[in-house]
């Protein structure tokens, strides 16, 4: 007949298809572990760089700037920034993601302080600028604003961007913040030759200051520095 | 925390999922009832039948569809064929007229009324205990009215059979679409039969038991689908309706993207209205599977298609809107930028699994139904066409025939 119903059925189906979005979530999970897992072997290679380079610094001291190795300066650490950015925003801000962004962040700092070590005594070419932004919804700029990093990075392979979100818990991130009295409500700030820049800057106007960078870094040691 | 968005996404795509793995669940219980007969078949007996060709501006078509009439395989003289020309302005009068002596057709003029209305001067003139209508751009094979009939034969709580519509000619790219489309659709509406469950009784060829008009009436306007609408009217009233696969009549389908959305539209618009006058029987146990499983279904793809193009659009506008802010920031770049593929940004959200399944449940059903139609197993390239073709479209006639609906803006036949 007509009006019969297999109860049964819409029974069976219903757990068929709760154990498919279980298969679903498990397989997202699982594939989700594995780019933490990714990610955690990028860190440590980078951690593992800038101890060795930091190491061999201290090592060779002044005497053979050519002897540094060039993995610092290697560009995993914005390939690490790129992927742990899209981990933010597709595996959510889990405690494992915060982990390893507060991780980030400390091994930007440490890469900051050895560049720029290496640059002021071996002359290599190179320019800094310190990004503080936050990832709040109110911060339409900060948005604008890494786009114009993305860009100035693309044209000066010698500059160097590191990018701390305002909100990581990290004693280290903190005492940048203090250090350059960086406000939540100025965001985006930028700091380049210790000089600290609030708001929106352009393009232009931030080329100008790179450039001027350069040029700081020509005038004092003698260093084989093209424009 | 999931926003209530997401959360909508996630109810929508659980509901799909549950459609389909509920067709093939159907389908691995009743797949040993699939018959696909080659050859030809005797009846017992051969009960009379009326076939009614409705036409209306079909001087292309009309003659081949009265041909294939003709050349069924079923005694001549159980066989009456009335051609009703519903006020044609072309001279689909003048092509069915060259058939009035045949000793067993009637050919009939009348004042253009809509196609329900010349189905009724059909039943009308009706004496048999079997009435039928078919399109007049539809072409019926010669062994599906015997095949058709033998259901009847087998289960006389039959009151109702519905053939299998397949396409004539699938030339362009959007025939070759449809033609998928229609050969998921015999699968679909295989699986119905099997839940008692079939919501229209296609206008090409079903053919009913003269009883079914007797008792509920004549054919209805029905929003201009008036081939759901009694199919409906029939499922209120726990009428059986059956599917016969193996008997197929060929359809004439649009050729063009235009006509293709505006025969949808009335079938979606047709579909919503249908289900509004019939509203009271949603989720009534003693109407069947029919109120329980086919009506929701049919609530819950409008509302999936409906929700995920928004999304589309939504997220397609932020890319722009983002592209634009990107282009007024940093300019227009000529660099080409070294593109790297690194798996690791494949995108490993549960709902893509789930997406993934859905797809792969359809094209099964387009597997099947293609085997059921065609007698080939595998992938077609039809079925390439249809995703991309129906994925832009669709949205678009469903969102239309809602706010016809909205309006109360009634489609126009073509």
């Amino acid at each position: 007949m007509n009006n019969n119903i297999d109860w049964k059925k819409y029974l069976i189906v219903f757990f068929i298809t709760v154990g498919l979005f279980v298969t679903a979530i498990y397989l997202s999970n699982y594939f989700g572990n594995q780019k933490i897992n990714q990610l955690k072997t990028i860190q440590d290679k980078i951690a593992i760089d800038i101890l060795s380079s930091e190491t061999q610094f201290s090592l060779l001291s002044e005497l053979s700037c050519k002897s540094i190795s060039d993995s610092v300066f290697s560009s995993e650490l914005g390939e690490l920034g790129n992927k742990l950015e899209w981990s933010q925003n597709n595996l959510g801000a889990t405690d494992e993601v915060s982990y390893l962004k507060k991780y980030y962040s400390l091994l930007q700092i440490k890469d900051y302080l050895l560049a720029k070590k290496i640059s002021s005594r071996c002359g290599t070419k190179s320019a800094f600028i310190l990004y503080f932004y936050t990832t709040a919804a109110n911060c339409s700029l900060c948005g604008q604003e890494s786009l114009v990093l993305s860009t100035l990075r693309e044209e000066y392979p010698e500059l160097r961007v590191y990018s701390f979100d305002y909100s990581t818990d990290l004693s280290a991130v903190t005492s940048m913040l203090q250090i350059y009295k960086i406000k939540d409500t100025e965001l985006p700030a930028l700091v380049i030759d210790d000089e600290v820049l609030t708001g929106f800057h352009s393009l232009e106007d931030l080329e100008a200051r790179v450039q001027d960078s350069f040029k700081l870094q020509e005038a004092l040691p003698a260093g084989d520095i093209k424009k | 925390m999931i926003s209530a968005f997401d959360f909508i996404f996630y109810i929508l795509i659980f509901l799909s999922v549950y459609v389909q793995v509920f067709f093939l669940v159907t389908f691995i219980e009743n797949r040993k009832k699939i018959v696909i007969r080659n050859g030809k078949i005797k009846l017992k007996n051969y009960p009379a039948i009326s076939i009614t060709v409705p036409c209306w501006n079909e001087e292309n078509t009309v003659e081949k569809t009265v041909n294939s009439l003709l050349d069924l395989n079923y005694p001549k003289d159980k066989l009456k064929i009335f051609l009703i020309d519903d006020g044609s302005t072309d001279k689909t009068l003048d092509v069915i007229n060259k058939f009035k002596d045949y000793p067993n057709i009637k050919v009939f003029h009348k004042e253009n009324g809509g196609k329900f209305t010349a189905l009724n001067l059909g039943l009308e003139h009706c004496d048999t205990d079997f009435f039928g209508g078919l399109d007049a751009d539809s072409f019926a094979d010669p062994e599906s009215l015997v095949r058709i009939m033998s259901y009847f034969e087998k289960d006389s709580e039959a009151m109702a059979v519905a053939p299998s519509v397949i396409i004539s000619n699938s030339k362009n790219i959007i025939k070759k679409a449809q033609k998928a489309e229609y050969n998921m659709g015999v699968y679909f509406k295989k699986m119905l039969c099997f839940l008692g469950a079939i919501n229209v009784t296609p206008g090409p060829m079903t053919i009913f038991k003269k009883k079914v008009f007797d008792d509920l009436g004549g054919y209805r306007h029905g929003h201009n689908t008036e081939d759901m609408e009694i199919a409906y009217r029939m499922q209120k009233n726990n009428y059986k309706i059956e599917h016969c696969n193996d008997a197929y009549v060929y359809t004439n389908t649009p050729g063009t993207t235009k006509k293709l959305y505006k025969q949808r539209l009335r079938w979606i618009y047709g579909f919503i209205n249908n289900t509004i006058d019939y509203r009271k029987i949603l989720f009534r146990k003693k109407y069947g599977n029919f109120a329980v499983f086919t009506l929701p279904m049919g609530v819950i793809s409008i509302l999936s298609v409906f929700y995920l193009f928004s999304r589309i659009v939504y997220n397609l506008g932020n890319f722009l809107y983002s592209k634009i802010v990107q282009l007024k920031i940093v300019g227009f770049s000529f660099k080409i930028k070294s593109f790297i593929f690194d798996p690791f940004f494949i995108n490993i959200q549960s709902f893509i699994f789930l997406v993934f399944s859905i797809y792969f449940l359809v094209i099964f059903a387009m597997i099947l139904g293609r085997r059921m139609t065609e007698g080939k197993w595998g992938l077609s390239m039809d079925m390439f066409y249809f995703f991309p073709i129906f994925t832009i479209i669709a949205p678009f006639w469903l969102m239309k025939a809602v706010y016809n609906t909205l309006l109360q803006r009634k489609p126009a036949w073509r």
